[in-house]
């Protein structure tokens, strides 16, 4: 059996909930704190991709990254990278896709979080930078893990969009779950049932994880 | 060393007006109801809320100024804020939140420092717990060690005792006393209760609504308070409209029917006549303000009987006067039901 698919969804699904992470927590931060309008403006522009169906949102990406487009064209020409039908690819889809569960569950733990404690370390002489990371993010760490765990988990099941962006390429963009339409599609059950037992046991492990996690929260 | 703020905010339909002066080594307390406008007059001095305008200075420091431009972060004010709830960083144990204000530091001093200041706030062997296994007192006695740790100019207490039983508060209350004797810096003391206020401040500032009124004397406040809201801070539970009487040194009473002596001349702009309930006292006929009463409830309380009256010559609707007696007094009295109460002329209180 080939498990290049197996590397290559966690490869996909690392490297989105990796830029997720940051990108949801940075917006979940400042929208936390904007004006009503705008915070409702954003948060239905960011949300969207969580609703839509992901054909869509892959017909979309590839409104921007496809060669001929602006930004895939510019791409291809200044770096010699094609962003559509390549593995980074996928990682836009997965991110993308991903990214609601990632910021709506860090400001949701953003909201509730008591703002004296900022002002208290501000008070005390303590940086911005420094409040942030060792005060709010600490008592935010639940929703943050738990925002990243979904996004993760999300990202590994991605299908939609990621076939649409990035194809189906033994060796090169194939993932789990496109391998497992793959292989129904050319009737090859048996693989397809391990395929399918692989996602279920990666799936189970993430909920566990995340279990095991606020276990050890609500013990702390 | 002084500390003076001219703050103007506006929230919503709350207008916040404040202008106070602290001198150092001086606690000014800053009395009002709950939601007039004192919490947030603190965090503009702190500086995590902005005023729309003014001025804030600390010994010629100047801290905020709307007109030229001026406003230092909260982390160059060196003006230490004791929030209500403590506000201790919950997964950080007690030393780690003095310790993470001691920074500046190297680290041996560092560690000498924190053991100084939680020896001072007598949290030894506490050193390793988390803000939430500690009691309410223990809590606050840390978060003054985390306030002194940042070594502020100017110490701002925001209703330090809220959150504790009366016992706590009285101990801690004597301690936090000790180390403001101490401290060189001017220091706000935000309470809503007079007699903390009364035991720890000698000038007082009342905020009423968002506006403040002109520092005064705490003793005098409490015996002479000129405003409704003042007197209503100084314990004064009896209020009702006023006019001036057929004579000076007479005042006419309609609600209740009376005319009474005053000891103060009349002053323009009163209305209101304020009376502390202890200072009605049962009387023989013929007494000055002498006045007959029914009596339509008798409350116990600890250690006194409060009545609520009602003037046999009141107009319906009248409020209540509340009348408050030992209760020896109260079970000497012949008749439970009615009775002839009194007041002194200096007891009346004139206000606008």
């Amino acid at each position: 059996m080939d498990w290049f698919p197996l590397y290559n969804s966690i490869r996909i699904a690392a490297v989105s909930t990796a830029l997720v992470f940051f990108l949801g927590i940075f917006a979940a931060h400042y929208i936390a704190k904007a004006p009503r309008l705008v915070k409702g403006a954003l948060d239905v522009v960011l949300t969207l991709p969580l609703v839509l169906p992901p054909t869509v949102v892959g017909w979309l990406l590839l409104l921007v990254l496809g060669p001929r487009r602006p930004l895939g064209a510019w791409f291809l020409e200044t770096f010699g990278l094609r962003l559509t039908m390549t593995w980074p690819s996928a990682v836009f889809a997965a991110a993308v896709v991903s990214f609601p569960l990632m910021y709506r569950t860090a400001r949701g733990a953003f909201e509730s979080f008591d703002e004296t404690l900022t002002q208290a370390g501000r008070t005390l002489g303590l940086g911005n930078a420094y409040v942030f990371w060792h005060v709010q993010m600490p008592a935010c760490r639940q929703g943050i893990l738990a925002g990243t765990v979904l996004a993760f988990a999300r990202a590994l099941g991605e299908y939609g969009a990621t076939s649409m962006v990035a194809g189906y390429t033994p060796g090169r963009t194939a993932t789990v779950s496109t391998t497992v339409y793959q292989l129904w599609r050319t009737g090859q059950d048996a693989l397809a049932l391990r395929w399918v037992l692989v996602n279920l046991g990666i799936s189970a492990a993430v909920l566990l994880a995340v279990n095991l996690l606020e276990r050890k929260e609500g013990r702390a | 060393m002084t500390l003076t703020a001219r703050i103007q905010k506006r929230c919503g339909s709350f207008r916040l007006d404040v202008d106070l002066a602290a001198e150092s080594g001086e606690a000014l307390a800053l009395l009002g109801a709950s939601g007039c406008g004192k919490s947030m007059t603190l965090k503009c001095i702190a500086g995590v809320e902005q005023p729309d305008q003014g001025r804030i200075e600390l010994d010629g420091r100047v801290l905020f100024d709307s007109e030229a431009g001026v406003n230092l972060p909260p982390q160059k004010r060196r003006v230490g804020l004791l929030f209500q709830s403590c506000a201790l960083f919950p997964h950080m144990t007690v030393e780690r939140n003095v310790a993470v204000c001691l920074g500046r530091l190297a680290k041996q001093t560092r560690r000498q420092r924190t053991a100084e200041l939680l020896a001072l706030l007598r949290l030894e062997g506490l050193e390793g717990l988390y803000p939430r296994q500690l009691s309410g007192g223990q809590r606050q006695r840390a978060a003054l060690a985390r306030l002194l740790a940042a070594e502020p100019r100017a110490l701002l207490l925001d209703e330090p005792f809220s959150a504790l039983d009366s016992f706590l508060k009285w101990q801690l209350e004597q301690e936090l006393r000790e180390l403001l004797e101490v401290f060189p810096g001017p220091v706000i003391w935000v309470s809503h209760d007079r007699g903390e206020a009364r035991r720890n401040c000698r000038r007082v500032c009342v905020l009423e609504d968002g506006k403040s009124a002109p520092a005064a004397d705490m003793a005098e406040l409490m015996a002479n308070p000129g405003t409704v809201s003042a007197a209503r801070l100084s314990g004064c539970e009896n209020f009702v409209p006023v006019r001036p009487g057929p004579s000076p040194g007479l005042a006419e009473v309609p609600t209740w029917g009376l005319t009474l002596q005053t000891a103060a001349p009349w002053r323009k702009g009163v209305r209101t006549l304020g009376l502390r309930a202890g200072c009605l006292r049962p009387a023989e006929e013929g007494a000055v303000n002498a006045f007959s009463c029914r009596v339509l409830r008798a409350v116990e309380d600890l250690f006194s009987m409060r009545l609520a009256l009602r003037p046999e010559t009141a107009a319906p609707g009248a409020p209540l006067l509340w009348m408050e007696l030992s209760k020896e007094v109260w079970s000497a009295l012949p008749d439970r039901t009615r009775l002839l109460a009194a007041v002194r002329p200096e007891d009346l209180m004139l206000l606008e």
